[in-house]
């Protein structure tokens, strides 16, 4: 049967933070992904498109033979826009310079349209296979019908349909207007093409967007222009939850460029997806609305996190984890286990909040005419963006449309609405053109952040050096608190990243979760939790392993043991598996080791190294993919490290555009080192210290290593490539740093000031090494030539 | 009013003159190929050609453009450019996209005065620019492409 995603606005609602058993409406619960796919399809019919053969929402075709595919995903970089083309191409047997793609909006006919959570191939593969091979049908059939021949010896091939028995050929486009009147096939009697004979999937295919992007003519959302546009920038509060006590508009008014001076009253905390609040400057433009701004007067009432401050969030959250909470996991004994333990570990690992940082800052255009609202923005889900306008501004859904437009980046905060929610109050209010700027201090210090994470762990080994005893607790304010007051404990879909989920065989285990009142808008980022609980795990189990004595590989190697598959629901644990059926997509033992011997051989592991190198490795299952790293650093006597080489494999199953997932996989390394190495954001009075690159760093071009990307052949389903390979790369590095010098970094960033005289480990010196590699400097370069 | 040409064509600009070049040329001058990423000169996004030498425009106030040759992303031509094009398309560089007008411009610039970069001299030159999909590698090896194909 057809299953094209169509989800009903009650779904919509709840994926809006209004229901039970969602994240922010990030991620779907296991029934509604099911349902996303299961419930019963439109039925197929033709015209679409008038004056095309469109017998679907997806894919039309023109009288000449061009197609148009409607791509009902944001691309963000992932590719998406390349890879539903390939899918659909192969399908169609469509030749790939007759392909237009173009983006739907976000009506409910294209069904569900988020990108987020690597789940995009997931979900879309088999519709859009089904409406190709409707068309491509539908050809075949017109020209059997020309040439009087039996369908079964007319078969598509290269945008031309072949009569086989007579080696006849008619092209597409003489096919097209005959096809537009016969009946759509049933979706029952569709067949589709044997894998054997693609010829874009498997391949690496280049970008179908490339041309425009290497003449700037791509359109992201801050490129959007409407003729008589006004441009706002809007001061907020400080701190999250606060409000405008009274304001004085006189200086900005007298700018030259400044038209008006708004309040956009404020939502109290937790404000979702809607505005912070605060004064708009509009002006002629948006350099006129900046410096309006900063003659603002304005006071403010800051609210009950005036007080939020890092450092002794941190202290609270340590006396948490230090405390019994909430069960989540339990095996055997913990208490028992511990006790008669011959050797007793303790790690107790922090990551800071970190924040998104997208190249593009948040921005959005919104006109209000007639009582509707045309919303262009770069949004990761026009949908739910539709829904919250249509809420927020008490407008009828059918009086919005919001077209996303490319998105520089997105990475979970084009996700969350508030830009354009302001950009739409804003039209509303002033009846007009508003594109809504944000500065990248605006982003750094009103992100919705990662969230601050503590986590303590207590592992016991036999005498043997047999991990007996394993207990995991974590501490960190729920992302449900920006949707829900009195959220202190997180839901099963955030400790099911990497915390509950823990696949070592050890018998006798706890996993914890203590209480965090949550003082910070939060929102997901890349790698969600997996980032801050794999740093944890990955390098607890190498804490275990050298307090046993044994080599870290052989170590995870040996306690990948028991059944293959681990049975979540047979031990009671609540863990949703990223909205996906377990029977489909189980937690595969075999798939970890199967990753961390591909990494093992590919990466030479166990040959020496040269003095100051340590290797360090790390493997982890995420978003259903599963990922190794093995890192190799050197790390000079002033505390200077150096990566002279990465190796990163990933099973994602079967993979659409390798080079995609290869490029994917590069940026996946980059942002793990950025995440380890740099990322932080502190709060002092409530308010984030930090405000741009040059005191938030993310990774530049100088700390580049030398990668090696595996890409595991696999017969398994196609799965995530986004997000899963970016947590491993911090306890890898991690891992590396303790075996070449024997300090352990439980804190990220990573203070390199720590490394500093640390004594080397002294492997055997090898004769033939390669040149080192650039440095990783203290404190990030900054950018090279300015003006 | 402020004077000077954009990829070749005279642009008068009747705005604060400590405006940025960069919002004369996304805003005034309606091309937005040329990016905003953080407006310090930390990222690189901006980045233009004046006279020849690429320069953050978020950093330049539009009155020191009077008089100078400015080019954009939407103007780039000539055999580096072409060159780097070309390789960009070769390795599939790009991700989502939006930082690459600025390394593009930076790219061009570098070989147009150094045909022959080393790694370092890349390094040197495409440190500024920030990409947070990270295609540094492949920027690396796309500017060694296509510097090998301005050779032949």
């Amino acid at each position: 049967m057809t299953r094209i995603v169509n989800l009903s606005r009650r779904k919509l609602l709840k994926a809006i933070g209004g229901g039970s058993g969602l994240v922010l409406g990030v991620y779907f619960s296991a029934t509604d992904r099911a349902s996303a796919i299961e419930e019963p399809a439109r039925p197929l019919r033709a015209g679409f498109e008038p004056g095309q053969l469109s017998p679907n929402v997806f894919v039309a075709m023109d009288p000449t033979g061009q197609v148009t595919l409607t791509v009902s995903r944001p691309e963000m970089g992932q590719g998406i826009r390349t890879t539903f083309a390939m899918i659909m191409a192969d399908e169609l047997a469509a030749a790939w310079p007759r392909i237009v793609v173009r983006q739907s909006d976000g009506d409910a006919k294209y069904g569900d349209q988020i990108t987020d959570a690597s789940r995009s191939i997931l979900i879309m593969e088999r519709p859009l296979r089904l409406a190709a091979a409707s068309v491509r049908q539908m050809l075949e059939a017109a020209a059997a019908q020309t040439w009087r021949a039996l369908i079964a010896d007319c078969r598509a091939v290269d945008h031309e349909v072949i009569h086989v028995p007579t080696a006849r050929v008619l092209p597409y486009a003489q096919l097209v207007k005959t096809a537009m009147n016969l009946p759509v096939p049933n979706p029952d009697k569709l067949r589709l093409r044997d894998s054997s004979s693609r010829r874009y999937i498997g391949h690496a295919i280049p970008s179908i967007d490339m041309g425009a992007m290497l003449k700037g003519k791509t359109p992201f959302g801050a490129d959007v222009t409407l003729p008589g546009i006004k441009y706002a920038s809007i001061e907020r509060c400080p701190v999250y939850g606060g409000k405008v006590k009274n304001f004085d508009p006189a200086g900005a008014m007298a700018v030259r460029g400044v038209e008006k001076v708004i309040e956009i009253p404020a939502n109290p905390a937790p404000s979702g997806h809607l505005p912070l609040g605060g004064i708009a400057v509009i002006a002629s433009n948006s350099w006129a609305a900046f410096q309006g701004r900063k003659k603002l007067k304005i006071e403010w009432d800051l609210g009950s996190n005036a007080s939020h401050d890092t450092t002794a969030y941190r202290a609270e959250m340590q006396a948490t984890a230090r405390r019994t909470g909430k069960s989540v996991r339990t095996l055997g004994n913990f208490e028992s286990a511990y006790a008669g333990a011959a050797i007793r570990v303790v790690g107790e690992y922090f990551v800071p909040y970190q924040t998104h940082a997208t190249m593009e800052p948040p921005v959005a255009v919104a006109a209000f005419e007639n009582s509707k609202l045309i919303v262009m923005a770069p949004t990761q889900s026009p949908q739910t963006a539709r829904a919250v306008l249509a809420q927020y501004l008490d407008l009828k859904e059918a009086d919005i449309v919001v077209r996303p437009t490319f998105l520089g980046n997105g990475f979970g905060r084009k996700a969350l609405h508030d830009y354009i929610c302001e950009a739409g109050w804003l039209a509303k209010a002033t009846n007009g053109r508003i594109k809504v700027v944000w500065t990248r201090e605006d982003d750094i210090k009103h992100g919705y952040y990662q969230p601050i994470c503590f986590q303590r762990l207590d592992g016991g080994l036999d005498k043997n050096g047999v991990p007996i005893a394993w207990r995991h607790r974590t501490v960190f304010p729920s992302l449900a608190s920006t949707f829900h007051a009195d959220q202190v404990l997180p839901d099963a879909a955030q400790l099911g990243q990497g915390f509950v989920d823990m696949p070592y065989a050890i018998p006798n285990l706890r996993c914890e979760v203590g209480a965090a009142p949550a003082h910070m808008r939060l929102g997901p980022g890349r790698g969600g939790l997996n980032m801050a609980h794999t740093f944890a795990m990955c390098s607890f189990i190498d804490e275990l392993a050298s307090a046993a004595g044994k080599d870290p590989a052989n170590f995870l190697f040996t306690y990948y043991a028991g059944p293959k598959k681990i049975d979540m629901k047979a031990l009671g644990v609540d863990y949703p598996n990223y909205s996906a059926l377990i029977e489909d997509y189980p937690l595969d033992v075999g798939r970890l080791q199967n990753v961390l011997q591909f990494a093992m051989d590919r990466a030479s592991w166990g040959d020496p190294l040269l003095p100051r190198q340590g290797r360090g490795l790390a493997v982890h299952r995420s978003f259903l993919s599963y990922a190794a790293a093995i890192i190799v650093v050197t790390v000079a006597e002033n505390g200077q490290i150096s990566i002279p080489r990465i190796d990163l494999v990933i099973d994602c199953g079967q993979v659409i555009n390798p080079d995609r997932v290869k490029a994917l996989m590069e940026d996946s390394i980059m942002y793990g080192l950025g995440f380890a190495l740099y990322g932080e954001v502190t709060v002092k009075n409530g308010a984030v210290e930090q405000r741009n690159f040059d005191d938030y760093p993310v990774a530049r071009a100088v700390i580049t290593p030398e990668m090696h990307i595996h890409v595991v052949p696999s017969g398994h389903p196609p799965t995530g490539a986004g997000d899963p390979a970016v947590p491993v790369i911090a306890p890898a590095l991690c891992n590396a740093i303790f075996a070449a010098t024997g300090k352990r970094i439980r804190t990220l960033p990573i203070d390199l000031n720590l490394l500093k005289d640390a004594p080397a480990t002294a492997p055997v010196p090898t004769a033939g090494a390669p040149a080192a590699p650039t440095a990783i400097p203290l404190t990030p370069a900054g950018p090279a030539p300015k003006n | 009013m402020v004077k000077f040409t954009l990829n070749g064509a005279t642009l008068s600009v009747d705005d604060d003159p400590e405006m940025p070049l960069l919002w004369a040329i996304r805003e005034t001058a309606g091309l937005t190929g040329t990016k905003f990423g953080c407006g310090i000169g930390e990222c690189g996004a901006c980045t233009v050609h004046i006279d020849g030498a690429p320069t953050r425009s978020c950093q330049m106030p539009v009155e020191l453009a009077a008089g100078k040759a400015v080019v954009t992303i939407e103007g780039l031509s000539g055999r580096a450019a072409k060159a780097v094009q070309a390789a960009w398309r070769q390795l599939d560089v790009v991700q989502c996209g939006y930082c690459q007008s600025g390394q593009i411009m930076s790219a061009v610039a570098l070989l147009s005065h150094t045909p022959e970069p080393s790694d370092r001299d890349i390094d040197t030159a495409m440190n500024g620019n920030l990409c947070r999909c990270a295609t540094y590698n492949r920027i690396r090896a796309a500017i060694h492409t296509a510097a090998k194909m301005m050779e032949g």
